[in-house]
């Protein structure tokens, strides 16, 4: 396989966009990332779109399609990628394998989701649909709800409180605060959220134990990366950021088919693959973006993804270790909590992120001497999982 | 002013109680002050109103234009037995809420305005002013109805609102009430506030009532967008 390069990257802020058609998103993101790269008159030969659901939430279907002809990218080929939650990084994997294969040599790779076209309950209802139709869904089972029982499971089997799940939501909403791209731009508080008297009623619960503040946003976004070889990067003139390594697993469809529902076996092998591939380990890793839908995955992520033993996590979290200066900084872009999650978008919005944090181009939130970054990104409950291992060369 | 026809033009006002103001430690921490305010203030409020009224997003445009429509109104002696609540964060105005009574038994309540956004103010404000219906007023039920969609979910919906025949003052919509009995099994879980507010807090909110600019007006409401381009 040719090395992977990020040659450019582009993003517009995630947030309630109603002005701006999915295909606008994706445009607008993608021209961000062609005019990062700089490639001149090279043509791009293939786009990729990581998308979860234009036709249940914008009634438009063949997104990829309308983008080459929107960025007049013609006779690109273009195809869209659907893999739930995970459909950005799912994208990222394709074009990663287009390049890496010698199929193409350049390769746009963009997310997006336009979700606030709907009403809230519309848009949990369309995510919902990724679950089992027989096992989950007519039962009424919703991310939120599958998420409010793993967290009751976690919690109680590793001793993480409430106490712990703010402590995400306030570390993440601190750094979206200064990320300009970022849905949430709000400093919340322990007390305002939790152990005030009154907090129940500023967070209200959503799927017990989980709470509005441990829940993402519902935004609209994009984001782009270009990708190509490293013989053509070289000559654009940009720091060299490699995808050094690329995992992607899968587990049962339903929760309740798992031994042990707390296991989540998928992250585990994906970032196993990763790590592996890239010839790296943990402890080599500078920053990492996990994929924080609620503020309970980003704790058993954290510990899944090997940076801390099973258990330890949120002690990690609690010291002070995953916060921007600290040994480990996970999600220094707010993660889906602040920065949002249109569905689609994650998982290339994460590599925009390490992209920037490996090139030191992340302003305020930027994480010291960061040179190995590392994403999940989370598909269905934990079904379909990829994990990206990003390294910057000297 | 020739106050011999002005006594005939100005409708008469019923004699009420004053809502105490209260303080709420939002989700950042930071203490809302929720207080009334009278006539005085209405000029202060108009300018906070004035940039909305070119925000479509959540119908903020017709919300602001009937804001200021029934502030001007009051302060001009043209709206009948209305009250209006405000809320400030250091002296900050974040939200305007206004009610106005029916009869002894019924108010209808008219707008939320919430200047600030993603701290439930909006949801805070108009709690208070169910607060001061209900349990300061003795209002038997407030007739209610929404303008945007959110606010159909965080009334209607959230508190479980009961529909009602014919049609609210505010453009002939459906009215929604809220009872006595639907109010205070709401309470616990949707009216925060503490009381007194200590002296300082209340000292920042009466010493004044500060208006955001026009531009951050635009960017609280409309978000990031306005930061970076695209």
């Amino acid at each position: 396989m040719r090395p992977v390069v990020v040659a450019g990257v582009g993003m517009i802020p995630f947030e309630r966009r109603d002005e701006d058609s999915l295909v606008d998103m994706l445009a607008m993101a993608s021209w961000n990332a062609i005019e990062d790269a700089n490639l001149g008159d090279r043509s791009v030969d293939a786009v990729y779109v990581g998308n979860m659901a234009s036709g249940l939430f914008n009634h438009q279907e063949s997104v990829a399609s309308a983008l080459v002809d929107r960025l007049s990218l013609m006779p690109a080929a273009a195809e869209r990628i659907e893999n739930g939650p995970a459909s950005g990084g799912s994208a990222v994997k394709n074009g990663f394998l287009g390049v890496a294969s010698g199929y193409y040599d350049i390769v746009l790779v963009v997310g997006g989701e336009k979700m606030r076209e709907v009403i809230g309950p519309k848009a949990t209802d369309v995510v919902a649909c990724m679950t089992h139709p027989e096992a989950e869904y007519i039962y009424g089972v919703t991310l939120p709800a599958l998420a409010g029982m793993f967290a009751r499971l976690y919690m109680d089997k590793y001793n993480i409180t409430q106490e712990h799940l703010a402590m995400v939501a306030i570390k993440n909403q601190e750094n979206g605060l200064l990320n300009p791209y970022a849905h949430i731009q709000m400093k919340i508080t322990m007390e305002g959220i939790l152990t005030h008297p009154q907090a129940h009623i500023n967070s209200p619960i959503v799927a017990d134990p989980l709470r509005l503040y441990d829940c993402c946003p519902v935004s609209d976004g994009a984001a782009a990366v270009l990708l190509t070889t490293e013989e053509i990067a070289q000559k654009l003139k940009k720091p060299l950021v490699k995808i050094a390594g690329v995992g992607q697993a899968t587990d049962t469809h339903t929760l309740q088919e798992r031994s042990d529902p707390t296991d989540l076996k998928a992250v585990r092998i994906a970032s196993q693959q990763a790590f592996k591939m890239a010839g790296l380990k943990p402890k080599d890793i500078h920053v990492a973006e996990l994929h924080d839908a609620f503020t309970i995955l980003e704790i058993a992520e954290s510990e899944h993804a090997g940076f801390f033993p099973m258990g330890k996590g949120a002690k990690a979290l609690a010291d002070g270790e995953t916060r921007i200066g600290g040994k480990l900084p996970i999600n220094p872009s707010g993660g889906l909590k602040a920065r949002g999650h249109p569905v689609g978008a994650t998982g290339v919005a994460q590599i925009v992120e390490l992209v920037w944090q490996l090139r030191g181009e992340a302003g305020e939130r930027q994480v010291k001497d960061a040179s190995n970054g590392f994403s999940v990104n989370f598909g269905g409950f934990g079904n379909n999982v990829l994990a990206f291992v990003l390294r910057r060369e000297a | 002013m020739d106050m011999d026809i002005e006594i005939y033009l100005r409708p008469p006002e019923m004699e009420t109680p004053p809502y105490p103001p209260k303080v709420i430690t939002l989700a950042t921490g930071k203490p809302m002050v929720v207080r009334q305010v009278d006539r005085d203030a209405v000029p202060i409020l108009l300018n906070a109103v004035k940039p909305t009224l070119d925000i479509e997003r959540d119908y903020y445009d017709i919300v602001g234009a009937r804001v200021y429509a029934e502030l001007l109104g009051w302060y001009r002696y043209r709206v009948r037995d209305e009250f209006c609540l405000i809320g400030q964060i250091d002296g900050l105005l974040v939200g305007i809420v206004n009610t106005r009574s029916y009869s002894p038994t019924v108010d209808v309540s008219l707008h939320t305005l919430a200047i600030e956004r993603g701290l439930r103010i909006g949801a805070h404000l108009f709690a208070a002013k169910m607060e001061y219906s209900i349990e300061y007023l003795g209002r038997d039920e407030v007739l209610i109805t929404a303008e945007s969609p959110i606010g159909f979910r965080r009334w209607m919906i959230e508190y479980g609102l009961e529909k009602r025949d014919g049609q609210h003052e505010l453009g002939g919509a459906t009215p929604y009430a809220l009872t006595r009995a639907l109010y205070f099994r709401n309470k616990d879980r949707l009216v925060a506030g503490e009381r007194p507010v200590p002296p300082e807090l209340m000292e920042v909110a009466e010493r004044e009532i500060i208006v955001a600019s026009e531009d951050d007006i635009l960017e609280k409401i409309l978000g990031a967008k306005r930061r970076v381009t695209q």
